[in-house]
């Protein structure tokens, strides 16, 4: 607990400024809040604030779900053909690179603007290129000499896959699912930006952003930002779960 | 039957460089639970010819034969088990579950992979640390197990590269004694690459110099020491006058190779 302290202290510190800095310079409510103004909004509008998070924590997790199954699907397939490596990874590397969020509009025509689905494919597609690289690279950096363990006792491409290759490529696999928990949640916001379901968290804050609520919009990007963290806090507890092996889990004493 | 016969053996790889002639003209038969080391300076082709033994490639001339059959199907019949210069163990998996791993590949069912494995981490007296992982062994530790991993499914050859030659001397030397006793427990045939020369003496029945550019075996040494090895063999007349006989052959490859 000690050592997030700082962190603690920092986060508080901030808020305090934040406050001060908007009395002393006595900015306009519409253009910056107080921290303790958007706490009393956010207190009045909780059910309505918190439903719209549900909403779009639905779209999150299913795009991220989605991505994360077809990104290693894709992988173990590309992982095994190497010149299908060859040719679909600096693809991957590229398109990864660009700015995916801009599909948000060409996947509402495809699917409906209130169509959940709609987002769900951006952040499906927002997921799937760190996953795949990321587990591509895992699977493959393997160290040699385990492979040629593997092969001098005659053990099958499949079980060296399930025994080796796989679990090796687990820690590759988290950072990327760490990356794709926090990508999925500004996947799924900023796509509803450009319309979405009525009660979704981005459509949320655009509506009381156009009326210049914007109290009302920072009381649901608190609710936003409070459910990446956790999902983020999910994946992370998972990673420990499943591999306390790793190098940054160990303990000497088992 | 002879454990291993390698007939006229020779390895040419193919790269960027050029043509490498690791390995010309190797013979060697080696009868079952000997104990012959290979040692010569680096680029004389041990590690390779241990590798084209376990079939992990394929000569480009001559002929292996393993207990009568090809590299290939030994290595299919699961004839060998392999000990590395790492030990190459798998740090998701606990110790005991690293020396099941080739009986899972094998089918073992699952008493006769625990009692195995239960029986290999006694035989390198490690049983108490079962459950561990990897990283939490010493380097000494983590061998004996890869050691226990190679022996539990009993095969008929056991090829070592080097196993020892990242550990301390100390160590080393514990490790030299506990593989002696295993080996005259199981009466395994062992072919085993090193660089050190009294390390070769101590464990062999006979000693393989062999000389670089292109890899050829140059001599043959018996080593015609008492058996079982003890430690006190380190102290003995004989051991010495071995290491010097084997430092000699190994002294006359260096000169010859000086001369243009």
């Amino acid at each position: 607990m000690r050592r997030y302290l700082p962190a603690v202290f920092l986060f508080i510190g901030g808020l305090a400024a934040w406050e001060l800095v908007v009395e002393i310079f006595d900015i306009q409510g519409f253009l910056l809040p107080k921290p303790s103004a958007i706490l009393a909004v956010y207190w009045e509008e909780q059910s309505v604030v918190w439903r719209a998070g549900r909403v779009t924590l639905i779209e999150a997790v299913g795009g991220f779900g989605g991505g994360t199954v077809m990104g290693m699907l894709v992988a173990f397939g590309v992982a095994h053909f190497s010149p299908l490596r060859q040719g679909i990874m600096p693809f991957a590397v590229a398109v990864s690179s660009a700015p995916i969020i801009a599909l948000a509009p060409i996947f509402n025509a495809w699917f409906g603007s209130t169509n959940p689905v709609s987002k769900m494919a951006v952040v499906a597609v927002m997921v799937f290129f760190p996953v795949l690289i990321n587990m591509v690279r895992g699977l493959t950096s393997v160290d040699s000499a385990s492979v040629e363990l593997m092969t001098s006792v005659a053990a099958s491409e499949w079980k060296t896959l399930r025994s080796v290759r796989f679990p090796n490529s687990l820690p590759f696999l988290f950072s990327a699912l760490k990356v794709g928990s926090a990508l999925s949640l500004i996947g799924a916001i900023v796509s509803e930006y450009f319309g979405g379901p009525r009660r979704a968290l981005g459509v949320y804050i655009s509506q009381q952003a156009s009326f210049l609520k914007l109290t009302h919009a920072w009381a649901a990007i608190l609710v936003g930002s409070i459910l990446g963290l956790a999902f983020y806090l999910v994946i992370s507890v998972a990673e420990r779960l499943i591999m306390p092996w790793h190098p940054a889990f160990r303990r000497a004493d088992r | 039957m002879t454990a291993l016969r390698i007939s006229d053996l020779g390895m040419t790889f193919d790269g960027k460089a050029g043509r490498l002639v690791a390995l010309d003209g190797i013979t060697l038969d080696v009868e079952p639970g000997e104990f012959v080391s290979l040692i010569g300076p680096s680029g004389c082709g041990k590690s390779t010819l241990l590798r084209l033994i376990g079939d992990l490639l394929s000569p480009t001339a001559g002929a292996i034969s393993v207990n009568a059959k090809s590299p290939r199907q030994a290595r299919l019949d699961r004839d060998y088990g392999m000990v590395f210069q790492k030990a190459t163990l798998l740090d998701w998996r606990t110790v005991a579950d690293n020396i099941r791993l080739p009986l899972e590949v094998m089918g073992f069912s699952r008493t006769e992979r625990n009692r195995r494995t239960k029986s290999n981490l006694e035989l390198v007296q490690l049983d108490e640390f079962a459950d561990l992982h990897p990283w939490q062994l010493s380097g000494g530790m983590q061998q004996r197990v890869a050691i226990a991993r190679a022996l539990a499914f009993e095969p008929s050859l056991l090829l070592m590269d080097e196993p020892f030659g990242a550990l301390d001397e100390m160590t080393r030397e514990r490790m030299q004694m506990e593989l002696m006793r295993i080996w005259s427990r199981t009466g395994i045939t062992v072919v085993f690459v090193t660089h050190s020369i009294p390390e070769a003496v101590f464990l062999s029945t006979r000693v393989v110099v062999m000389s670089p550019r292109p890899g050829r075996i140059t001599d043959i040494v018996p080593i015609g020491l008492g058996q079982p090895r003890e430690f006190a063999t380190r102290k003995e007349e004989r051991f010495f006058e071995l290491i010097t006989a084997v430092r000699e052959k190994l002294r006359g490859i260096e000169q010859s190779g000086d001369q243009p």
